[in-house]
């Protein structure tokens, strides 16, 4: 068993208390004395030109102190993107100007047009009723396919094109590819969507701008994911405020799942008018405006095929898919359905040739940008739903054409025909373990029961690999990324052997404060409630890139040993002076330095003390102190990987399906914490299950969004999921970063789609409705009503 | 603008507010209580969870000047009289039954007003109960499992942990 508090333990997590007594503090906590308030006036229509803005009666109204239009933003720079993809002719995507408030015209329901700041919220929200807006209605761009038209009107006139993007991945595997369809003994097309997405975190976003006029400092408080990220963005690229003088705090955060990586106009909005009015200046997000103001996610159509030879041998993929950005590219959009989306394709298995196309377009819809897997849950459904119809037209069973093409376990490191190489993983393992635990075997029985009560029963599979913690920088660079995707972390030990562990990551539910204690209580052997993990805050950590693509603990958590293995280093420097012994010599175990073979030692708080109180030291060889801080680049992605299986069963009466049970067998390298690993995998489950049954972000044609609300869009609730069967004993660790670890944020929601939709069209074909062999998510009762009554 | 007084965890407080004024804005700005949440805006998710005299009651619908006079309960007011955390809040901590932490004060009051009329629930009614609070983090898993666990169930059988 592992120690309490070291690295395999389910250690309680440190950060409940303070949540589980209402002493949690989230930016909406944040009060700061002489406070005005920002009320947004948005567009209430999908596109149009923005004739006029007259901001006279508000301005006139109530405690109101300024209405900001765009007008008053004619100096600053537009919301950037971070990623910049090249098309398959080489061409840099379009990339049209986001100003932070409407210049010209309105381009979504929900694109801010004017700010309102009072002194009081009241105030602000009824001087918002008084802003006149003259609007000319243009007709609304929808459909992706009808957008990229040459005649289709435009969300942006100015670059000619609703196109951003036509990408080729590989390019060069083009021709290989159709060829090999015409040579393949049998083809299995599926074309599909995959349903847009709210992420709706249950925190709203929030922002406080604050400026202190005497220093010139500029403070933002914002419910981010990564502050370094908004300081470096909003800073160098839309204010213009150098990075000293700018400090981002992203205190504790209710939730991200990607929509609170980007940048958002608010953020620049309220720090901008904290200085001009010299007042701090707070926004919090209802959630009606967080429908029309949060970037979204998903939302591609796909047409998919699947080459396979007489034998069942997959021979190639190609795929064609239209990706919604929305109105404007927010932050990382367009490396989504790219680099985050087509270097996935080859899935677990030998598909030796791929060709995957992708076309982004704009239109007048709320910004599309990462949700919880991002690109790669695209990916593996239609993957997985394309191999499951597949075997169902071959007449084999699903699991086995699925083991059949696995990558081997002795093929590993794997290079996919799609860039990327696979460092470790075990397939055939990762399957097994998922029949096993979802009692396969016992599945014709429990099918057979249903049947009695007259419901069907169905099982689906879906085996998923993911690609997390985007690296190395140097690659992404070439890749488009206008970041580095490193991580930081400075390890302070104080004086009396206690520690401060500083890092870039942040974490808004995913647990660092516990589990990255446990990697420095290992480490050096001493009890996890001596050391602090620090996060959130510009001012105090050092550069980091922060929490996304489930890579805290893979560079992040890195970045930690790094340093962590820096003071190691030296404390034993120190050590060895005190025990007047070689450095090669000094061992450390649970928190004691001993000198190899004998019975001398000093403990940990002897050795730091020494360092901060340096009257026995080598002061001519080294500097008193024990502080270091390290930056860890991976050398690649991590690869976590896994069986999925879920059980179904479908009313044919009403085409209301229950989910029965749910299975999942993860290979995420190395464990720190099972505890906090399994409730991840959990919260990506009922994600994912969301996304299959339930979740849809629907406009109606004039690009009005008709699920606006938690009363119109429909996220599991406890009585929609069951409790989860979750393994992760089938462990092939990272090679490439010191803790072996690969990721868990995202798998949930990664390889339970398809595994839904798959056990649905089971258990119709087990009722003897093969007639049906797709049906898109959200599977509703009304679709499968639908699907069974024509 | 109005006087309202009520008793919020044990001790009287007053304050003035509009009519407009919702007990859950009165609760965080009026009183400076913010562990209680406001998540939506069309009473749905449940952050808000409040008991008013007993009673689990959304704060976010219920205007302040309507409570006037009640006893009301916030997960300020949970922990037992010592500091410690009191059974609901422990068995949270103890199953994982929680993460971001924003939905976590109105799943406790939630929970512990299910306890309070039915101490030993089964799955289904914790489940059926708990469908007027979301959480987006933790697939309901562990939040189940702690409430069944603070009823003082056996949660042993239970996968994964």
């Amino acid at each position: 068993m592992p120690k309490d508090g070291g690295i395999g333990a389910s250690t309680k997590r440190r950060e409940d208390v303070r949540f589980l007594t209402g002493k949690g503090r989230y930016t909406d906590d944040i009060n700061i004395r002489g406070q005005a308030h920002a009320w947004f006036v948005r567009s209430d229509v999908a596109h149009g030109m923005l004739n006029k803005v007259d901001v006279a009666a508000a301005e006139a109204m109530p405690g109101v102190l300024k209405v900001f239009t765009a007008a008053d933003f004619a100096g600053v720079g537009g919301i950037p993107c971070g990623w910049q993809v090249t098309d398959r002719f080489g061409k840099p995507m379009l990339e049209p100007k986001h100003p932070v408030l409407a210049e010209g015209k309105v381009r979504h329901v929900g694109d801010p047009i004017a700010v309102v700041v009072a002194e009081t919220l009241e105030q602000a929200r009824d001087a918002a009723e008084a802003v006149e807006v003259d609007i000319t209605q243009l007709t609304p761009v929808l459909d992706m396919k009808a957008a990229i038209a040459a005649d289709a009107p435009k969300v942006h006139e100015e670059i000619g094109s609703n196109l951003c993007y036509d990408w080729g991945f590989v390019e060069e595997n083009k021709a290989a590819v159709e060829e090999a369809f015409k040579n393949a003994a049998h083809v299995t097309t599926l074309e599909l969507v995959n349903n847009r997405l709210v992420a709706n975190p249950m925190e709203p976003r929030v922002a406080v701008g604050d400026f202190d006029s005497a220093g010139g400092m500029h403070t933002l408080y914002t419910t981010s994911q990564n502050p370094h990220v908004i300081r470096l963005l909003m800073g160098a690229f839309v204010l213009g405020i150098p990075e000293h003088k700018l400090r981002v705090v992203a205190p504790d955060v209710g939730g991200g799942f990607g929509s609170k990586i980007y940048h958002y106009a608010e953020e620049a909005i309220v720090t901008y008018a904290a200085k001009t009015l010299n007042r701090p200046v707070k926004w919090t997000s209802t959630r009606s405006e967080a429908f029309i103001s949060d970037a979204q996610g998903r939302d591609h159509v796909t047409k998919i095929e699947l080459a396979l030879d007489k034998d069942n041998n997959f021979t190639a993929l190609r795929t064609e898919t239209y990706a919604n950005m929305g109105a404007y590219l927010s932050t990382f959009a367009p490396s989504i359905p790219t680099w985050l989306h087509g270097t996935l394709m080859a899935g677990n298995y030998r598909t030796p040739l791929i060709y995957v196309n992708v076309k982004a377009v704009f239109t007048n819809t709320v910004p599309v940008d990462a949700y919880r897997g991002a690109g790669r849950p695209e990916a593996t459904f239609q993957l997985e739903r394309l191999v499951d119809k597949a075997a169902r037209e071959l007449g084999v069973s699903p699991v086995e054409l699925r083991r059949q093409n696995f990558i081997k376990p002795d093929q590993f490191p794997y290079q996919t025909p799609v860039a990327v190489v696979y460092d470790t993983g075990n397939y055939h393992a990762t399957m097994d373990k998922l029949l096993e635990i979802s009692d396969y075997a016992g599945f014709e029985a429990r099918a057979a029961e249903a049947k009695a009560r007259g419901k069907w029963r169905g099982f689906g599979v879906a085996h998923y690999i993911e690609a997390c913690g985007i690296a190395p920088s140097n690659l992404v660079g070439q890749l488009g990324a206008r970041a580095g995707l490193y991580e930081s972390a400075t390890v302070r030990v104080n004086a009396t052997g206690s520690l401060s562990v500083f890092t870039g990551s942040h974490s808004h539910g995913q647990g660092h404060e516990t589990s990255f204690a446990q990697v420095v209580a290992e480490m050096i052997g001493i009890d996890a409630g001596q050391i602090e993990i620090v996060h959130g805050d510009t001012s105090n950590t050092p550069m980091g890139m922060g929490t996304y693509g489930s890579r805290s603990l893979a560079v992040g958590g890195s970045a930690i040993v790094k340093a962590t293995n820096k003071i190691i280093n030296k404390a034993k420097k120190i050590a060895a002076h005190l025990l007047e012994a070689s450095e090669a010599d000094i061992e450390l175990k649970d928190g004691k330095f001993s000198v190899a073979g004998t019975d001398k030692s000093v403990d940990w708080s002897g050795v730091t003390l020494a360092a901060y109180v340096p009257h026995n030291y080598p002061l001519e060889s080294m500097e008193p102190g024990l502080e270091e801080t390290a930056f860890y680049d991976p050398s690649n992605f991590t690869y976590p990987s896994g069986g999925y299986g879920c059980e179904v069963e479908v009313d044919p009466e009403t085409g209301k399906v229950e989910i029965v049970a749910f299975s999942a067998a993860d290979d995420f390298g190395n464990i720190v914490n099972p505890m906090i690993v399994e409730g991840q995998v959990q919260g990506g489950l009922a994600q994912g299950i969301g996304q299959a049954l339930m979740e849809n972000c629907v406009f109606d044609e004039n690009g009005q969004l008709l699920s606006g609300s938690f009363m119109d869009y429909a996220m599991p609730r406890a009585e929609d999921v069951p409790f989860f069967k979750v393994d992760h004993s089938c462990v092939t660790p990272c090679t490439h970063n010191p803790l072996g670890v690969k990721g868990c944020g995202e798998a949930g929601a990664i390889g339970s789609p398809p595994a839904v939709v798959n056990a649905v069209i089971d258990a119709f074909h087990r009722a003897g409705r093969t007639d049906i062999t797709h049906i898109d998510m959200p599977v509703s009762p009304a679709r499968v009503w639908s699907a069974l009554n024509g | 603008m109005a006087k309202v007084s009520m008793t919020v965890n044990g001790k009287s407080v007053s304050g003035e507010v509009e009519g407009r004024t919702l007990l859950s804005t009165f609760l965080r700005e009026g009183l400076g209580m913010t562990g209680t949440h406001v998540g939506c805006d069309t009473s749905q998710c449940g952050a808000c969870v409040v008991h008013i005299d007993g009673k689990a009651v959304k704060s976010c619908t219920t205007f302040a000047q309507d409570v006037a006079g009640a006893e009301v309960r916030t997960i300020e007011g949970m922990a037992n009289a010592d500091g410690s955390l009191s059974t609901i809040q422990q068995a949270f901590q103890d199953h994982h039954g929680l993460q971001c932490g924003f939905c976590t004060p109105g799943m406790v009051m939630s929970a512990a007003a299910l306890l309070a009329d039915n101490p030993k629930p089964t799955e289904a009614e914790v489940r059926h109960h708990l469908e007027g609070n979301i959480c987006r983090c933790t697939g309901y898993h562990n939040i189940v499992k702690a409430v069944l666990a603070a009823s003082g169930q056996d949660v042993g059988q239970i996968a994964a942990e």
